[in-house]
């Protein structure tokens, strides 16, 4: 279906990262958002705070972050397409009920406009050091979809598509910004709204009697029914059966956490979405997500100009990592060079997929800035000998 | 690709981002530019060397943070004595010649305006920055007056257009008087940035 | 003479209650004479002498022995994690503001880990009924010292007695800005059930805390008796003071229990004050979120 007009602002905009990140939301349909303030994320939930009350939308400014992803969680059980920011500090308390709304398969957008860390860290100042909690925060086994732009213009656009992926696989859907992209301002052009796909929730159409909550239809996710229209669901933290109902067993771990792995591995293919480029025949190739993307281009202009064949996969969904895409271009090239704006995470997916067929290399950056082009450059031009 | 590289830098109250913003908006939006801005955040925000970026291009900006300013547009000694010495040996310098004194170096087309004054002569101080601006497109020409002009009208609150953009038209005028006869040897300046 | 499960699953569905309750849940996990399930069977008979369409009430739990009563609860329900019913039952709220929420867990969640959680929702008048448990212990976890244990009565964690100051409740709630606040022992059923059918009236945050034991745990541990016998204590230590001063209502070890209701204020709820700003400040520009069911764009 095609988005709600009242939430788009259509037109040119000039905008930074965290404000058109706000807007894609809305675009999206968000109607509820719960949040605490911190640097470097607060702007998104200001903007959205101020132009809720004329679209239908509420706005709570929660206790904590613990609170605000409980709101979330609970909000999102009306039908309602409901969101949540932070930043790292916030993100590490949110972990628990991003656990929650896994566990109990709950449509929602988290967004982390990511800081140097560990602790207070940096606050004002970028970091790409929380890619790997946005796979393991959370306790447990489960799998979430991570996006991670590197613009304003893709913060507004993969906004939009965060909001269709958490509801079409009923997951949290992490958004993985940074300080750069979230406090630099572009251009931002915003379509007319008829021209914005829409993931509605999908309703079961099943009376009442014959629901289950938790029973899977084909591709692994159950049909939603929301609180108040009669189903008297029940809904549960613990390992549960297709009622909802607790079960205290191995067996029904066994069936429950292997669906809720499986409906995002069994899905890669079409959750999956990275820019190629060059690849093909490509000596090295570069893989790179976020706004280091942006200034890793310029490293690889100078490493061509220097005679290498530089190939580049910019991750656009993080998470799932498309394993089998490292994998079968490990052994064509000679070597990976992974620029990411922490100590090495992501490179260890990479490094993980690349099984020895190919050079890992990481060019680490600790946080606080983007990286030196020239460093990535002579990092291509290590991997290309 | 050619890359102009602006630092705007002032004490906290003076409108430095939303000067930062409307040059921003006047290349990204009106002359179909490419323009990234940064502004400083948290206790660098605070306090009197509040500043903004922007990188302006004809093509995308890849790294978005600026190091050697074309342009340095200055309103408060402090942010003065911060980056000075930043500014490209042949870059241009815009200040605020009752606030800012600077010690002028040669290839360097500098400009003072007594923006402040000015504004105070049209009735609110707090337009100093909208007059810093009209000072500013007239003399660094990055970017048409039309275009900045346009920029400022669709930037400022609702309401406060016309005192605006008289403000903006009296830092355009203040140039035209003090370096009219200029302008060809300036104009030069500016496209030398490319 | 041996009676059949049929038998006993046809007396059970006969039981006045039952419609309230998911009976396939049955037996519950309680342990025999703990004070929950009085408490849990109160708040069904109070939703059904309010008339409450079942349909648009919702039951939100935390984590913990009384954390189990949204699932037995045969309305929309939440077992949510440890501390968070609240902020939980208040996304529901928001999301849907026509439902009757009821957060409906134990002292160690909604006042323990759950405290920030709890003060917050007082102060903003959050639309929720909560109903907290209070057994002055944690059960769940094996009988560890809670912020409601009463100085010197000992728990698993403080084994030579209490030595740290409890919460007052009625005092925190009120002092916050609850519009409803009361107190009861779970032997006290047609007080209690007459206080949650008041407050299922009333809007804003209204809370009622109800005394009840725990048998396995908190009785055994201090040597008093069974759950009947400590039930039947808390009942006969009660002293029914209206309008008491919350301050003046904390609990001492094995002594009197000040019961009663303590606050009854009419004041808009968070969504309404909401709601009637924005109708103030924006006029026409405002619009309120949909009635009926929330955000579908069906
Ligand atoms: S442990 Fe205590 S509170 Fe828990 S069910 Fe048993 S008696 Fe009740």
């Amino acid at each position: 279906m095609k988005a709600d007009p009242a939430g788009v602002l259509t037109g040119a905009h000039y905008l930074d990262g965290d404000f058109a990140c706000g807007e894609g939301a809305m675009a999206a349909g968000c109607r509820f958002t719960a949040g605490y303030p911190i640097t470097p994320s607060t702007e998104v939930v200001e903007r959205i705070s101020r132009r809720f009350p004329m679209m239908g939308g509420t706005f709570i400014q929660m206790e904590d972050e613990l609170a605000s992803m409980a709101a979330v969680v609970g909000a999102s059980w009306t039908g309602t397409k409901c969101l949540t920011v932070t930043s790292g500090p916030g993100f590490s308390l949110m972990m628990e009920n991003i656990g929650l709304g896994a566990m109990m398969e709950t449509p929602l957008v988290v967004v982390n406009v990511q800081r140097g860390g560990p602790s207070t860290g940096l606050p004002t100042m970028t970091g790409q050091a929380d890619m790997m909690q946005a796979r393991w925060g959370s306790h447990g086994d489960y799998r979430l979809i991570a996006l991670s732009p590197q613009s304003p213009q893709e913060s507004f656009d993969l906004m939009i598509d965060a909001f269709n992926l958490s509801e079409e696989y009923r997951v949290p859907v992490l958004f993985m910004m940074d300080e750069c992209v979230g406090h630099m301002t572009e251009k931002v052009v915003i379509p007319p709204a008829d021209e914005i796909e829409i993931v509605p929730r999908k309703l079961t159409d099943k009376p009442p009697g014959e629901f289950l909550p938790y029973k899977a239809n084909g591709n692994g996710v159950p049909e939603f029914a929301r609180a108040g229209d009669g189903y008297r669901f029940h809904t549960t933290g613990l390992t549960h059966d297709e009622r909802g109902y607790p079960v205290m067993s191995a067996e029904c771990q066994e069936e429950l956490i292997p669906r809720l792995i499986n409906k995002i591995t069994d899905n890669v293919d079409k959750i999956s979405r990275f820019d190629e480029e060059n690849t093909d025949g490509a000596d090295v190739v570069l893989v790179t997500y976020g706004i280091t993307a942006r200034v890793a281009r310029m490293g690889i202009d100078m490493a061509r100009k220097k005679g290498v064949k530089v190939g580049v996969i910019r991750l656009i969904v993080v998470w799932p990592f498309p394993e089998q895409h490292i994998r079968d271009l490990a052994s064509k090239i000679k070597a990976f060079v992974v620029p990411e704006i922490n100590l090495g995470q992501m490179v260890l997916e990479v490094e993980r997929c690349a099984g020895g067929k190919a050079e890992t290399i990481l060019v680490p950056h600790a946080g606080g800035g983007v990286h030196n082009p020239q460093d990535i450059c002579d990092a291509i031009l290590r991997a290309a000998k | 690709m050619s890359r102009t590289d602006i630092r705007i830098t002032g004490f906290g109250g003076q409108g430095v981002v939303l000067s930062g913003y409307i040059i921003g908006r006047a290349c990204a939006i009106n002359a179909s530019q490419h323009a990234t801005m940064i502004q400083s955040f948290g206790p660098e925000a605070r306090g009197s060397a509040c500043s903004a970026t922007l990188a302006i291009s004809d093509s995308e900006v890849l790294y978005p943070y600026i190091s050697r300013p074309d342009v340095f547009v200055v309103m408060s000694t402090e942010g003065y004595d911060k980056y000075r010495d930043e500014l490209k040996d042949d870059g241009i310098l815009v200040y605020e010649q009752n606030l800012v004194h600077p010690t002028l170096k040669e290839g360097q087309p500098s400009f003072g305006v007594p923006s402040t004054r000015i504004a105070e002569s049209l009735g609110r101080t707090i337009v100093q920055n909208i007059v810093m601006l009209g000072f500013f497109a007239a003399s660094a020409q990055i970017v048409s007056r039309e275009d900045m002009r346009d920029a400022v009208k669709s930037s400022v609150p609702p309401g406060t257009e016309e005192l605006n953009l008289k403000a903006f038209d009296a830092g355009c005028a203040h140039f035209d008087e003090t370096y009219g006869e200029k302008k060809e040897e300036v104009g030069a300046a500016a496209a030398n940035q490319g | 003479m041996s009676v059949t499960i049929e038998e006993v699953e046809a007396a059970a569905q006969k039981h006045p209650v039952a419609p309230y309750l998911r009976m396939d849940r049955m037996p519950h996990i309680w342990c025999p004479t703990c004070g929950i399930g009085t408490v849990m069977k109160c708040y069904a008979q109070a939703l059904e002498e309010a008339d409450v369409d079942m349909d648009k009430a919702a039951i939100v739990s935390g984590i913990g022995c009384t954390g189990r009563v949204a699932g037995y609860m045969n309305l929309d329900a939440f077992h949510s994690t440890h501390g968070r019913a609240i902020p939980f039952a208040t996304g529901v709220k928001l999301g849907r503001p026509e439902l009757l929420v009821t957060v409906f867990s134990g002292d160690g969640d909604l006042s323990g880990i759950g405290g920030n959680h709890f003060i917050h929702a007082a102060r903003r008048n959050m639309d929720l009924l909560v109903i907290l448990v209070n057994n002055f212990i944690y059960g769940m976890t094996g009988g560890q010292n809670a912020p409601t244990t009463p100085l010197t009565a000992k728990s698993s964690t403080m084994p030579f007695g209490n030595f740290e100051e409890p919460f007052n409740l009625p005092h925190l709630a009120a002092s916050c800005g609850a519009v409803y606040v009361a107190r009861w022992t779970c032997l006290h059923t047609r007080r209690l059930t007459k206080s949650f059918q008041e407050a299922i009236d009333r809007r804003g945050f209204r809370f009622i805390e109800v005394i009840a034991p725990c048998s396995t745990l908190y009785a055994r541990l201090n040597r008093l008796g069974s759950g009947f016998d400590l039930m039947r204590f808390y009942h006969d230590s009660a002293e029914i003071k209206h309008g008491a001063d919350p301050k003046e209502v904390g609990i001492d070890f094995q002594d009197k229990i000040i019961c009663g209701k303590f606050i009854d204020e009419d004041r808009p709820a968070m969504h309404e004050r909401m709601d009637a700003h924005y109708k103030k400040v924006l006029g026409d520009k405002y619009v309120p979120m949909p009635p009926e069911g929330g955000w579908l764009h069906e």
